[in-house]
């Protein structure tokens, strides 16, 4: 029996760019795609299948690292120390969730520091939501509640998405997002247990996060230019309206533990449907917003740019410290 | 984190107290597509393409495995073991990281 070896090792990353692929390559990624496995980063994969996951995973990622800025703003300001601990922890799991995702996309040979230029430089989209303020406190109930609760819908299909390093990143995200969801129910319910002016500030937060959450899942199937393809590719199991109807249909039982209300009058439930019937969303105001249009977009992106510019030095000094110890290992070592 | 000592490694095999030793290699299995490469042990080889080669005949010799990685021992960073304790002391005492922290919400579905 003969064993087809190579001459010298593979390497683990991917090729850009694969070509078209021969007849083998490409009935082996369409038979790993009906049965329903995943296709890893050597794998050949059609360019358009690549493209996709590129722009996908690095907005996911994008979405990731601008979500810390609503919340990292009130760590300072959190009203006890556990809470400011609580905060912190999720600030950083969403730095860290960026990070596995950018991990991923690498797989696919786009480098992080090419995603950075392209987020920084305006010309990456990130997920709408992060483009609304956060103006007190009760938004980090809010959005811990809703936005990560829309996430959680969002993303538990995903670890079951066709290109391996993204399902794999995505098991171990929704695993960390389950304490974001709680801990932001729980800052409502304390709210709403409290003052009246409390319980206000409550509702009003949720108010204006309702209709931007469940934007979350993008524009109506119709409407979805993208979601055709992906669902075909295994990247995408359910559509956009599919899961905003899951997530309304999860969130009104909710609201009733917490006494809030939703500001949408025709949310009622259909008992012919199975599920709860809701409102028309503003699909003007998400276009705005994804334009770039929407009331915190240039903010989020100059506190970006900040940010990565305030850390030139660190980044600096850390690769000047690496050639200066490795200069002395090299001296060592002839010594 | 110590650096393992090595630091001089080559990808091939040297000479040591008058008999050639082949470099060590730890190997990476994936025991399925859509699965990660997870540590399976390690190995003496004379190049990369040997360790591949020797891994499939030592470590996947009942189908355990569907790709393989090597990884010269020495390019492994390690943390230090005996310093665990102050090491990862920081992740202690932070039960709020996790979901059941959260008592409150008891109860309430898909939370």
């Amino acid at each position: 029996m003969t064993v087809s070896e190579p001459r010298t090792p593979h390497a683990v990353s991917a090729v850009t760019d694969a070509g078209e692929g021969t007849d083998e390559e490409r009935a082996l990624f369409e038979s790993v795609i009906a049965d329903d496995k995943r296709i890893e980063p050597r794998d050949w994969m059609p360019s358009a299948y690549r493209r996709t996951l590129v722009r996908q995973m690095s907005q996911h990622a994008h979405s990731e690292i601008i979500g810390m800025q609503p919340e990292a703003n009130w760590i300072t300001r959190a009203p006890s120390l556990k809470r400011k601990a609580i905060l912190m922890a999720k600030v950083q799991d969403e730095a860290g969730h960026g990070l596995y995702l950018y991990s991923a996309t690498e797989t696919l040979g786009t480098g992080r520091d090419v995603l950075n230029d392209q987020l920084i430089q305006g010309k990456a989209r990130y997920s709408s939501i992060f483009n609304y303020p956060a103006p007190t406190w009760a938004d980090m109930g809010a959005i811990g509640w809703l936005v990560d609760g829309a996430a959680i819908v969002n993303q538990v299909p995903l670890c079951r998405a066709s290109f391996g390093p993204y399902a794999r990143a995505m098991v171990r995200i929704c695993k960390e997002e389950s304490f974001h969801q709680r801990q932001g129910f729980e800052i409502l319910l304390e709210l709403m247990q409290g003052t009246q002016a409390q319980q206000e500030m409550a509702q009003d937060a949720v108010n204006r996060w309702f209709a931007p959450s469940l934007m979350m899942f993008g524009p109506p199937d119709a409407e979805s230019t993208n979601s055709a393809q992906s669902m075909a590719w295994n990247i995408k199991r359910f559509s956009n309206d599919e899961l905003r109807q899951r997530f309304v249909d999860m969130l009104v039982p909710q609201a009733e533990v917490l006494g809030i209300t939703f500001p949408d009058p025709e949310l009622a439930w259909n008992e012919e449907r199975g599920h709860y019937d809701f409102g028309e969303l503003d699909w003007d105001e998400f276009a705005e917003v994804l334009a770039g249009r929407g009331p915190c977009n240039a903010q989020r992106l100059q506190r970006r740019r900040d940010a990565h510019n305030d850390g030139a030095w660190v980044r600096e000094a850390a690769a000047a410290y690496a050639r200066k110890t490795a200069g002395r290992a090299v001296e060592g070592a002839a010594a | 984190m110590a650096k393992a000592e090595n630091s001089k490694f080559e990808n091939r095999a040297t000479e040591a107290a008058g008999h050639e030793t082949w470099p060590l290699w730890e190997v990476f299995i994936r025991s399925a597509r859509g699965l990660s490469h997870v540590h399976a042990g390690s190995l003496h080889a004379p190049d990369a393409t040997m360790a591949v080669r020797n891994a499939r005949d030592l470590y996947t010799r009942r189908m355990e495995g569907v790709s393989v990685w090597v990884v010269p021992s020495a390019e492994v960073t390690a943390s230090d073991p005996d310093a665990k304790g102050a090491y990862f002391e920081s992740a202690q005492g932070k039960e709020y990281r996790h979901a059941s922290y959260y008592t409150k919400s008891e109860g309430v579905k898909h939370l």
